[in-house]
């Protein structure tokens, strides 16, 4: 293996979360008879995709900005090396500390030692889908750490012992009376009256995680983006439950994957118009955060930055693919599918759902192990519209569908029909041959096993009665 | 191998022949400086995301509108806020290193801005003198943040030119909310619940 060290890398396996343990139309089909899952995902959906098409229309060059923001990821994936180096060094002049992580296992080994050397047995989370992509928590509480998940979503799927189905919100597809029920069950001191009104859910969760916030002496987050010209490094949020993991603690340690540095100051503009309006359909989210490394007497004074790789090397090796490292992480292209929309976040398996996760997800681990992913999609193109850096996610589903381990009989299938179009008086006798279809009865429903599995969920089209070879020679 | 040789190597390989020359970017949207800053507009944005906006003539009528939100309450304020700003009303604490349950312990917050944002209805703070440590503007219900009118810029771009990164920067866009029960906006959750904007012409 010595030789191989150096070559891109997919991420390994048995560590996090980017592999599901069944392929994807098993899992939907199961999502799809959970008829109160469609009914939370159609209203969200719907909501989100209103209000976003409403403030989007507010800016008169959106256009222009996702055409500079797919440009200036692509010049940050061209220039990754020389970005990183000189994020990391802008980091270590503001007084911050940078590791490297070159997979799951080793970004978890990092944060545990460094929260060890803290002394500390709970850490505060602000949400992150690069923690959740390596397993962060599990690998926390194996090292007999605590952590708190302090975004009201992420804390709705920890109390319930579930899975997160959303990139922004990872409790999409739990209803107001669902999340009372989780909160009277698992919230200790939670008023027995509670109702299921939004805001006094929301007014549980401000009492609940209060005294944590004033009392956790680590963090750890997650970065939407990383200047490298400057070393500062941005969290956008809603609720204040960011501000506080970012301010309050000794320490902080924030984990990012490699493809969020972008180059200056100014492009971070470009995102911050882009990001809000495409993902929660705000002009602006509530709460930004930036800092360059530690600022002497405010907020914490030990500092820490991961940069983590596991598996996006393997993505930047494909010229085609690397576009996928441009997500900002907005789940625009998840509000917007109309395969998301039936089957929620679950079925995909990874922490990345959605037609982003379909091209994301079998990248960073290897098409083998997400096979059915780019498959989870019917290229009806509605991802590409709503992408706000211009992600071309359909032709990266047909790519990866290329890479997709094809069965035997399908190809000796294409090999046979290339041939015989190959030969004209072969394929004259074959389209001859395919009036026979006839005998297969109406739309293919008479076919015999295996071909009657095929025909099950799709129709044979009715033969012409003559083909259009016969149909020129006559007239 | 180190770790970050090893993933640096990894990308310069990854990236194999393919020059590293800083690809061309369409600026084509709207740079910074371009647009009005326009006060209505950033009024009117406050207000959408449940903010309260105060539009005071004259700096001398702060004071009466922070007794109005604040009178009879205990505030934190940064150092250099200018004390003209406080009604006899109020407790003033000043935050010399107080502590997070100290300033946890107040009822409001009052500080001045560095920026705004018209388009986006945001306030920048910076963490200067008259704005103090991120936390104090955190903690307290109530943020009381006093806007000069020639902080106004008309966008995004332009709010970050006029911004120093090496500062700790908070860009806050209406009280603390969330969207996460069913993709609804509800304020209200771990920050200040309740968001004043006074804005004051420059003396």
């Amino acid at each position: 293996m010595r030789t191989f060290l150096g070559m891109p890398a997919t991420a390994p396996p048995g560590v996090g979360h980017l592999r599901g343990e069944e392929p994807f139309p098993a899992a939907a089909r199961r999502a799809l008879g959970d008829a109160q899952l469609r009914r939370n995902l159609r209203h969200a959906t719907t909501t989100i995709r209103t209000k976003s098409g409403a403030v989007i229309g507010e800016v008169p060059d959106w256009q222009q900005l996702r055409a500079a923001g797919r440009a200036i990821k692509a010049d940050a994936m061209a220039r990754l090396p020389e970005l990183l180096e000189q994020l990391e060094a802008a980091v270590a002049a503001a007084g911050g500390t940078v590791h490297w992580a070159a997979d799951a296992a080793e970004a978890n080994r990092i944060v545990t030692e460094l929260v060890r050397a803290t002394g500390a047995d709970r850490v505060m989370k602000v949400k992150s889908m690069a923690t959740q992509e390596i397993g962060l928590n599990e690998a926390l509480e194996a090292a007999g750490i605590e952590p708190v998940e302090t975004d009201l979503a992420e804390l709705i799927v920890q109390l319930g012992h579930d899975r997160p189905s959303h990139i922004l919100v990872p409790a999409i597809h739990r209803n107001r009376a669902e999340i009372r029920e989780i909160f009277l069950r698992e919230m200790p001191g939670v008023d027995p009256d509670l109702t299921d009104d939004p805001p006094a859910l929301a007014a549980a969760a401000r009492r609940h995680l209060r005294q944590t916030f004033l009392s956790t002496r680590v963090a750890v987050s997650g970065a939407n983006f990383a200047i490298a010209e400057t070393g500062t490094l941005a969290v956008v949020e809603s609720e204040g439950n960011g501000r506080m993991c970012l301010t309050l603690p000794d320490t902080l340690i924030t984990v990012m994957g490699i493809e969020k540095v972008i180059p200056t100051w100014d492009d971070l503009g470009v995102f911050l118009q882009l990001l809000p309006r495409a993902s929660t359909g705000e002009r602006m989210n509530p709460y930004t955060s930036m800092w360059t490394g530690v600022t002497p007497g405010d907020g914490p004074q030990q500092v820490h930055l991961v940069l983590l790789d596991n598996g996006r090397s393997a993505v930047l090796a494909d010229q085609v693919g690397r576009q996928a490292l441009h997500c900002i992480r907005c789940s625009a292209c998840l509000n917007v599918c109309p395969v998301y929309e039936r089957t929620g976040g679950h079925a995909y398996g990874s922490v990345y759902p959605g037609p982003i996760g379909a091209v994301l997800s079998p990248q960073l681990t290897g098409v083998a192990d997400n096979a059915s992913l780019p498959y989870a999609s019917s290229l009806c193109g509605a991802c590409y519209d709503a992408c706000p850096v211009m992600i071309n996610i359909p032709e990266l589903l047909v790519h990866l569908r290329a890479q997709a381990p094809h069965p035997k009989s399908e190809a000796a299938a294409m090999a046979a029909a290339a041939y015989t179009m190959d030969h004209p008086a072969l394929y004259a006798a074959a389209q001859r041959a395919a009036k026979l279809s006839k005998l297969s009865g109406p739309r293919g429903r008479g076919l015999p096993p295996p071909l009657s599995g095929w025909a099950a969920s799709r129709d044979l089209p009715e033969p012409p009665s003559q083909t259009f070879r016969q149909w020129w020679a006559e007239r | 191998m180190t770790a970050r040789d090893l993933v640096l190597g990894r990308i310069r390989a990854a990236l194999g022949d393919t020059p590293a020359v800083p690809a061309e970017v369409p600026r084509g949207y709207r740079p910074a400086g371009s647009g009005a800053a326009d006060l209505d507009l950033l009024v009117h944005r406050l207000a959408d995301y449940r903010a309260t906006v105060h539009r005071c003539a004259e700096e001398g009528e702060v004071a009466q509108v922070v007794h109005r939100i604040l009178g009879g309450r205990r505030v934190v304020i940064p150092p250099g806020l200018p004390p003209h700003w406080l009604p006899d009303t109020v407790t003033a604490v000043t935050d010399e290193n107080l502590t997070a349950d100290q300033i946890a312990a107040v009822d409001g917050v009052v500080t001045a801005a560095a920026v705004a944002v018209a388009e986006t209805g945001t306030i920048i703070l910076d963490a200067g003198p008259d704005q103090g440590r991120r936390m104090i503007s955190l903690l307290p219900d109530v943020h009381v943040c006093v806007l000069r009118t020639d902080q106004v810029v008309a966008g995004v771009s332009s709010a970050l030119a006029r911004v120093d990164p090496r500062r700790p920067l908070t860009w806050i866009s209406g009280p603390s909310a969330t969207s996460d029960i069913e993709l609804n906006r509800v304020e209200g959750v771990h920050g200040p619940r309740h968001l004043h904007v006074v804005t004051v012409p420059r003396a």
